[in-house]
């Protein structure tokens, strides 16, 4: 077959990508443009918006109680994703060096939550960890039980169990947060650590290096690529994580993806909401910008 | 300190299975300290299996590795007294080349000053001095090979492993190395084990090669002797080129014996071979012990007939095939019983080639001393 270069070839070329461009274009750019307008606008009446290109959305956007919010968000979202990555690390470890039998059986373990919808994972979740959820029922037949073992030895049993809450407060939010995102930890981790060269594993443990020295010095800077991908593709969608805090948060775990739906729904200003929506892509683009600008790590060759 | 009469490894009864495949089959053997031992065998033979068990890498499933007299059982890799040059060479492409060279020392909690003298004395011996800064990826294939060999020396271990430590090189780079190699060997003393499927550096190399096939130790001997007195046709087959005829033992004496070969003729032998009268047994002949001659060239013939009676170790045929290799020409010559032979011949001048070309009628002769008689 002739070389199908998009240079020798542009209009094949560009009768393959007009669609996409297209969908692109009119589906998300569009709509984007509109809502970046939008939040240099003035409502005007309950649904006129007049984009008199004002910066009074910015300005209140950026009032202390709001950037709490914003700081909030990020500490939650880095929080979460540091709780993904210490407990992805080890088991996209696990998922590498499984034997060739077991490894596609629990790297579909790792997607199968991908199957559910994520209204009813988080649904699963709430059960889970409700005042007469599992959880709590667990860790009272376990109270209940280590008082009887006291009484039985003749002290002094413990007080009548109370439920822990564990739902709607900040913990749940991260809870739910890290179960959510774990997957989309753990596959770049295990996607780095499987090009890994197995051979410079062995050689830092032949040079005298034990397992822990040779993870960290050998094995973690070697898989930076991915641990990298893994942050960002964790960090952003934790920082405008809507669903979860909504659900699962309390009233003082609302983060700012919950402040703008407020504002295009219950507050009907898309102005404001639009800035919101808008500082926190600009957030996003400077995280990514910072992670393209890192000095590239060589490649095991 | 290293014994130097006792063997510094010794393989006992080893075996090695991978499920229901057995990798090395009940394998015993001595390593002497100092010596450049070779593991020689064809892919998929069992030799890198046996390195690795000496490495640490697998545990044997039965026998055990002792090393300088202490057992290995039970004694993970970084804890072992030999280091290990990795096929890919595996060198740590993050960091620089004296860091690399450093890694081990630093680890084994050598103090600073020392660390820089021992990684500069190292490069030198491996002629990388000037490199230190360099990252690997800034590196020829062949001064990443130094670098693992430096990072390996300059822990000073017991016994140096080396995985096919020149099949990534090309070949004139491939023989430069097997030179630096025993020089280096020489130089500081430590016993390498090499393991490698390329006869070429196996003999260059070696003081003693151990020819492995399908998990199991099919010879051990010198080079020169393993070339010469193979002891079955594996051996001989896989060291060298060789004809092989099929035949049958008829005089076997203390200083004479003969094989009659259907395919060759009867082939006389100026000494005994201890085999059973009437035995079947193998000839071998090797390629370049075959003399080559237009028909009617008299006197190398009468010189064959002084060596073996009745004009036999002679032989006649038509040459079928012609390779011209530069140092060498090589001859396929389908010999008068419908059998063919290979035979090689040096050109010790500029148009020796040109004395023979294909479909000519050509004799050949070969010394009683020459032919080996295999048993197995």
């Amino acid at each position: 077959m002739a070389e199908q270069d998009w240079k020798t070839n542009k209009g094949v070329f560009a009768a393959v990508s007009l669609p996409t461009l297209f969908w692109v274009l009119l589906f998300f750019l569009v709509p984007m443009a509109i809502v970046w307008l939008y939040s240099f606008g003035e409502n005007k009446g309950l649904t006129d918006i007049e984009i008199s290109g004002t910066l009074e959305n910015y300005k209140r956007a950026t009032e202390w109680l709001y950037l709490t919010i914003f700081g909030k968000s990020f500490a939650v979202a880095a929080l979460v994703t540091l709780i993904c990555l210490i407990v992805g690390f080890p088991v996209a470890m696990a998922i590498t060096f499984a034997s060739e039998k077991w490894r596609p059986w629990l790297l579909l373990g790792i997607m199968l939550p991908f199957w559910t919808n994520l209204l009813i994972r988080t649904y699963a979740l709430m059960m889970l960890l409700g005042t007469q959820g599992f959880a709590n029922k667990g860790l009272g037949a376990l109270w209940e039980g280590t008082s009887w073992l006291k009484t039985l030895v003749g002290l002094q049993p413990l007080p009548t169990w109370e439920p822990v809450q564990l739902l709607f407060n900040n913990f749940a939010v991260v809870f739910g947060l890290v179960y959510v995102h774990l997957p989309f930890m753990v596959l770049p981790l295990y996607a780095a650590l499987d090009r890994l060269d197995r051979s410079l594993i062995e050689a830092s443990l032949d040079l005298g290096a034990g397992h822990f020295r040779t993870i960290m010095r050998i094995v973690v800077p070697l898989a930076a690529p991915g641990i990298i991908a893994g942050v960002m593709i964790t960090l952003i969608p934790a920082l405008g994580a809507y669903l979860t805090p909504d659900l699962m948060g309390g009233t003082d775990s609302q983060m700012i993806a919950n402040v703008i739906e407020r504002q295009f729904k219950k507050a009907n200003d898309w102005p404001f909401g639009a800035a919101l929506s808008f500082l926190l892509i600009y957030a996003m683009f400077i995280l990514i910008a910072l992670q393209s600008m890192r000095k590239k790590v060589p490649e095991a060759s | 300190m290293t014994d130097p009469t006792k063997p510094i490894i010794q393989i006992q009864n080893v075996s090695k299975r991978f499920g229901k495949v057995t990798a090395v089959d009940n394998v015993s053997l001595d390593i002497n300290a100092g010596e450049f031992f070779v593991l020689l065998g064809p892919s998929g033979c069992g030799k890198t299996t046996l390195l690795r068990m000496i490495a640490g890498f697998e545990l044997p499933t039965e026998g055990r590795i002792l090393i300088d007299g202490q057992d290995m059982a039970g004694i993970p890799p970084n804890k072992r007294p030999v280091n290990m040059v990795f096929q890919s060479y595996a060198v740590f492409p993050h960091m620089s080349v004296a860091d690399n060279v450093a890694y081990g020392l630093k680890i084994a909690g050598v103090k600073g000053g020392e660390v820089k003298d021992r990684v500069a004395e190292a490069l030198d011996l491996v002629k990388l001095g000037g490199f230190e800064s360099r990252m690997p990826d800034q590196m020829s294939g062949g001064q990443r090979q130094r670098v693992a060999l430096a990072r390996s020396l300059v822990m000073r271990p017991k016994v140096l492993l080396l995985d096919e430590p020149l099949s990534a090189l090309d070949a004139k780079l491939r023989a430069q190395m097997q030179f630096e190699l025993s020089e280096l060997q020489e130089k500081v003393g430590i016993t390498f084990v090499t393991v490698t499927h390329d006869q070429d550096e196996a003999l260059s190399m070696a003081c003693r090669i151990a020819v492995i096939n399908k998990g199991d130790v099919s010879q051990l001997a010198a080079p020169s002797d393993l070339y010469e007195y193979p002891a079955n046709r594996f051996v001989a087959d896989f060291v060298g080129s060789v004809n092989i005829f099929e035949g049958k033992l008829t005089l076997d004496e203390p200083d004479k014996a003969a094989v009659d070969c259907p395919g060759l003729g009867k082939v006389y032998l100026n000494h005994g071979v201890t085999g059973p009268h009437g035995a079947d047994v193998w000839v071998a002949l090797r390629p370049e012990k075959i003399y080559l001659h237009v028909p009617g060239a008299g006197k190398a013939v009468t010189a064959a007939a002084q060596d073996a009676p009745d004009g036999h170790n002679f032989a006649r045929g038509k040459i079928k095939g012609m390779s011209y290799l530069g140092d060498i020409t090589l001859f396929e010559i389908e010999l008068e019983t419908g059998a063919r032979i290979r035979v090689s011949r040096p050109n010790l001048s500029r148009h020796d080639q040109e004395d023979f070309t294909w479909d000519d009628k050509v004799s050949m002769h070969w010394r009683a001393d020459s032919p080996v008689v295999l048993l197995g």
